[in-house]
């Protein structure tokens, strides 16, 4: 009785397996798909879709988009175990540059149309392409954004008779004016969760590029310029002098600095009184302007300069940051994908909704929907000395560390030569792979 | 909402609802009707492989071939070349701040700190709750952050350690309260290293703290559930006997409990050495904050050093040993009594 | 906290308005203080998401939470219709249960098998083999992902295999849940059933019960308290885990669990993070529940009775 219980379940178990496996329906043939892995999320992932959106359209390829703002784990998971996407964009190069070494990515030269690329790009984005310098081509890029803009409040300025500073003298005369005046001149934060650090950074490669020269800021992110060099260590210094000595030049001093997210930085520059007057943020702080004071607008309530020149022999040079593709699935469908992304009409459509620049010439000033992204577009076309964003250039553990340095130098510069001697103990551990 | 997803999806859903429990079921009911089967004799020495045989199957994919891939990474180098020891020397090099002395260090205090508080604090609660009529309702509250994600923790601690600088309106809530209440300057509690008792550092605390806080509930359900095992009418006998609450406490339902007490506390020793996710999201190892497992996901995912991570990791699995000894002697303790 | 010890329900022994009545009942005003105090303290963060959960980024950014209780009060539902407007809300939240309900059968049930062998079975090497497990407990998971992926690829379990055969894609998921979930489950299920008197199993071999019959008729009602804490843990860690699932299924629209699409609401510069307070209420509703509908079976007698019966 029991036994025969036993063998009916049994039976009828096994019938029920094969029924939910046989339900599966067979997936209707199409123009196929891309598999895309890419950090873009939130209204960014919607500008994106909206960029593809003409391109499904037209060839019937549909998008499988995945976002995630821990690509590195995921996409290094990926690659590793040999299940990755199709394309990738990574929004710092370090990552693809590793899978181009180990050759997890495809060349495009065949892919792409060279020619067009030669002629609507500015040689660095092709040359940041081809890592290996081996004339292979492992990156394209289709969005970029502008670092070193110094953002001020027009009407905080207007109200002091501030003058927007032309040159590197000036801004050290006007900050200097400002701390007499019983203000600090400038707002900064550091904190940023797991990248902690980043915002100092950016001060220091955007010195090193024009105080220095683009030879001295190759060298350095390629690891063959000395933390300690005599030009590192004065871009370093150069920072201590904005940061003043104490760090007296910052709103909330040391302490704040540290504790404050990077895109809460710059709103006490818009209090009553304002607590500072300048503040150094790439174009994508506006929205957390207004997130935090939405009545203000731009122009009226926040306008940017670009940072002044330090060495007259530099003069237009600018760090730039960008969205870099790579390839790892040569397929008919992502071959189009990547073609149709270097198009300007492609890259015209973020540009639109806002939030983007093109690094493509062929996208038009006027499709900037505001003056303050017409203005970076135009800044960035006039750029004539354009050189990527070192951090992210260098090895994974030499970014965190000068990430790092950024934050210890920051908390107390008289540790600047420990710190320096520390990094330059990476330097020369992390470029051997 | 869309709903036809519930039509698009219908295999899923067919298999989760029928397939999952189905299988198991059969797996259990036929691996039954094999072994008897089988000569009585026999039966006693197949059927534990057959109950245990799915789980330690999915075991040893899951945790131990990749564990021992660890093992054996931790002695090579990049290129996969055995090189001994090196790994290992890396990563203790330069004691007591060097290598991955500063993340062992605060091991210790997320050991300490984590393993104790929560431990404690969970048994008082379940002590303190068992006496009231609302149990339920309390119980339910301070589980509350347990069903949060970490996503969400940390975004709750932010708001919690948040600073302004001093004469300013605090707009995070410790420094509220000690700005408040107790007049002080605020502090950065996440930056702050300043060590209390001169020895344990604020940050590290404060890392400790919103983990803590995210936990209690594990061990307040686990040790709750075992305090409602013992019997009523046991405490009901030694009350009678006018034996005193702490008496009780001490005598009947601590004892009791002890065997829960060690799992709970045993798990929490892992999940102390393990502490990754608020390290990660709120400091990254910066300050003097780092951890084991931290370094270990900087050195895999960021450095791609995966001889360094596999050492880190075979470090936090060594430093298990002790408490599975302690775990040994417990479970053949529980063993003898029966 | 000694005098919270103290404290004892209750004692109808004890005439009214005695010395000894009025401390009892002094000691039992202290018990619900301490309990309220307590449990008020501990909900401290999480009535400041909620309630700025509540509140315009400006406020968020300007103004602690606690100043939004005092007038004029500005709530808005901005945060929660924002999230709701989340296209994939709907699908993820279905894959959230698809996944979650296999990720806590399977694991549970198979470790009530084994633990129950663990417990009331000889075999060799057993004891050994226990705490093998209670050490893989500590086995980084994030050390895992690669050499599991690189498996799952060889043997064809991806989503996009999957889906093709007709298969629900989440099985890769389902599997590594189930294979991360193991270890605490058995090391706390074991714990429980070894507890478990031993006279009842003599009784039941007595009556002639076989193994299924003594699992299913007695060890399993016995240990419904374990059980159901068992099956809330596992189900909030697998319904809270994001990195897991980005692994193995990843996050696209169609497989994206709800962990995935909030925390995708957010940029990538962390533009609109305050859409993560409405989130964290909203995926905190389903784990509540279940917490909250296994509550019942927390509660004393369940073993006491039955092991008299």
């Amino acid at each position: 009785m029991h036994n025969l219980w036993l063998k009916r379940s049994l039976i009828l178990s096994l019938a029920a397996i094969l029924t939910a496996v046989g339900c599966g329906t067979s997936s209707t043939q199409s123009a196929g798909s891309v598999k895309v892995m890419a950090q873009w999320t939130g209204a960014e992932q919607a500008s994106f879709m909206a960029v593809m959106k003409p391109f499904t359209d037209s060839t019937g390829i549909t998008i499988s988009y995945e976002a995630s703002r821990d690509q590195d784990a995921l996409l290094t998971t990926r690659v590793a175990a040999g299940n990755p996407p199709d394309l990738a964009a990574a929004p710092s190069p370090t990552l693809l540059n590793n899978f181009a070494k180990t050759g997890k990515v495809i060349a495009l030269n065949d892919i792409v149309n060279m020619t067009d690329l030669a002629a609507q790009y500015s040689k660095s984005w092709i040359d940041l392409g081809e890592p290996l310098n081996d004339g292979k081509l492992y990156q394209v890029y289709s969005w970029v954004s502008l670092k070193g803009l110094i953002w001020y409040d027009p009407k905080n300025f207007q109200a002091k008779s501030y003058n927007v500073p032309k040159s590197w003298d000036d801004l050290i005369n006007l900050q200097n004016t400002i701390k007499s005046g019983g203000t600090t001149p400038w707002c900064i934060a550091l904190e940023s969760g797991a990248a902690s650090g980043w915002p100092g950074t950016d001060w220091v490669k955007e010195i090193v590029l024009s105080q220095s020269g683009p030879t001295v800021y190759d060298a350095w992110w390629k690891g063959k310029q000395k933390w300690t060099s005599p030009e590192i260590k004065l871009a370093w210094q150069t920072w201590g002098t904005i940061l003043g000595s104490g760090d007296s030049n910052v709103y909330g001093g040391a302490k704040n600095m540290a504790a404050t997210n990077f895109a809460d930085g710059g709103t006490p520059m818009f209090q009553s009184p304002p607590k500072c007057y300048m503040h150094n943020q790439a174009s994508f702080i506006t929205s957390f302007f207004q997130s935090a004071n939405a009545s203000l607008q731009p122009v009226t309530d926040f306008n940017f300069f670009p940072m002044p020149d330090i060495t007259s022999q530099y003069a237009g040079a600018h760090v730039v940051a960008g969205d870099a593709w790579s390839m790892f699935h040569d397929t008919p469908q992502a071959r189009k994908m990547i073609q149709y992304l270097q198009t300007a009409d492609a890259q015209a459509i973020w540009v639109k909704r806002g939030g983007k620049i093109s690094p493509n010439s062929k996208v038009s000033l006027d499709s900037y929907p505001d003056p303050l992204s017409k203005s970076t577009a135009q800044i960035l076309v006039a750029t004539k000395i354009g050189k990527y964003d070192a951090g992210d250039l260098m090895p994974a553990d030499m970014k965190n560390a000068y990430w790092a340095a950024a934050l210890q130098f920051a908390a107390d510069q008289s540790k600047l030569d420990s710190i320096l001697a520390s990094l330059d103990t990476i330097q020369a551990k992390a470029y051997t792979s | 909402m869309d709903f036809n997803v519930l039509l698009t999806d219908l295999p899923t859903l067919v298999v989760v609802i029928i397939g999952v429990p189905v299988v198991l079921a059969a797996y259990i009911v036929g691996g039954e009707y094999l072994v008897r089967q089988l000569p009585d004799k026999a039966r006693p020495s197949v059927r534990p492989w057959i109950w245990v045989a799915p789980a330690l199957l999915l075991v040893t994919g899951f945790l131990v071939a990749p564990a021992i891939g660890t093992i054996a990474q931790s002695f090579q180098d990049k290129h996969g070349t055995f090189i001994g020891m090196q790994n290992f020397a890396a990563q203790l090099a330069g004691f007591p701040t060097g290598g991955a002395w500063i993340a062992i260090r605060n091991n210790l205090f997320w050991l300490i700190f984590y393993t104790l508080f929560v431990l404690a604090f969970g048994l008082l609660l379940a002590v303190l709750f068992d006496r009231v009529p609302y149990e339920s309702a309390v119980k339910s509250l301070i589980f509350m952050p347990m069903a949060i994600s970490s996503v969400a923790l940390v975004v709750i601690w932010k708001f919690m350690y948040a600073y302004q600088p001093p004469g300013q309106p605090q707009t995070g809530t410790l420094n509220f309260i000690l700005n408040t209440v107790f007049h002080q300057d605020p502090r950065t509690w996440i930056q702050d290293e300043t060590p209390l008792l001169g020895l344990f550092p604020l940050n590290d605390l404060a890392l400790i703290g919103a983990a803590v806080w995210g936990i209690v509930g594990f061990s307040l359900v686990i040790l709750s559930a075992a305090l409602k095992g013992i019997p009523g009418d046991l405490l009901e006998a030694a009350r009678v006997d006018g034996a005193g609450e702490i008496t009780i406490f001490r005598r009947v339902i601590f004892p009791l409990m002890m065997p829960t007490v060690v799992v709970v506390g045993t798990t929490l020793v892992i999940f102390a050495l393990k502490a990754f996710d608020v390290v990660y999201a709120m400091t990254n190892g910066n300050y003097h904050t780092d951890v084991l497992a931290n370094r270990m996901y900087q050195l895999l995912y960021n450095s791609g050093d995966f001889g360094g991570a596999s050492s880190v990791a075979v470090i936090l699995l060594l430093t298990v040993i002790p408490v599975l000894i302690f775990n040994l002697r417990q479970f053949r303790a529980v063993e003898a009594r029966r | 906290m000694t005098t919270i010890a103290v404290a004892s329900p209750a004692s109808s022994t004890t005439a009214r308005f005695s010395p000894r009545w009025l401390a009892d009942r002094l000691s039992g005003a202290v018990l619900h203080i301490v309990v309220i105090g307590l449990t008020v303290a501990w909900m401290v963060p999480t009535i400041g998401l909620l309630i700025t959960s509540f509140r315009t980024p400006q406020d968020i950014a300007n103004a602690g939470w606690w100043t939004a209780l005092s007038p004029p009060f500005k709530f808005t539902l901005d945060n929660y219709s924002q999230m709701f407007a989340a296209s994939n809300l709907g699908q993820s939240l279905f894959n959230s249960f698809m996944i979650s309900i296999p990720a806590t059968v399977i694991p549970v049930t198979l470790a009530a098998f084994a633990a129950y062998a663990f417990a009331w079975m000889k075999f060799p090497g057993r004891d050994w083999i226990f705490l093998a497990l209670v050490g893989l407990l500590a086995v980084p998971l994030q050390l895992t992902f690669i050499p599991v992926t690189t498996e799952f690829v060889k043997l064809g379990l991806t989503p996009d295999k999957l889906t093709a055969l007709g298969l629900p894609p989440f099985i890769p998921l389902w599997l590594a849940h189930a294979g991360y979930g193991l270890p605490f489950s058995i090391y706390l299920l074991s714990n429980f059933f070894r507890a478990l008197p031993s006279d009842l199993f003599e009784s039941a071999e007595i009556d002639g019960a076989g193994t299924l019959t003594v699992f299913f008729r007695i060890v399993l009602p016995l240990s419904v308290p374990a059980l159901a804490s068992l099956v809330i843990f596992q189900f909030l860690w697998v319904w809270n885990d994001l990195l897991v699932a980005l692994i193995y299924v990843g996050g696209v629209a169609t497989v994206a669990p709800v962990t995935v699409t909030l925390v995708n609401l957010v940029g990538s510069y962390g533009q609109s993070y305050q859409l993560l307070t409405a989130a964290a209420f909203f995926s905190m509703i389903v784990p509540l529940v279940v917490f909250l509908s296994l509550q019942r079976y927390f509660v004393r007698g369940i073993l006491a009775g039955s092991v008299k019966g």
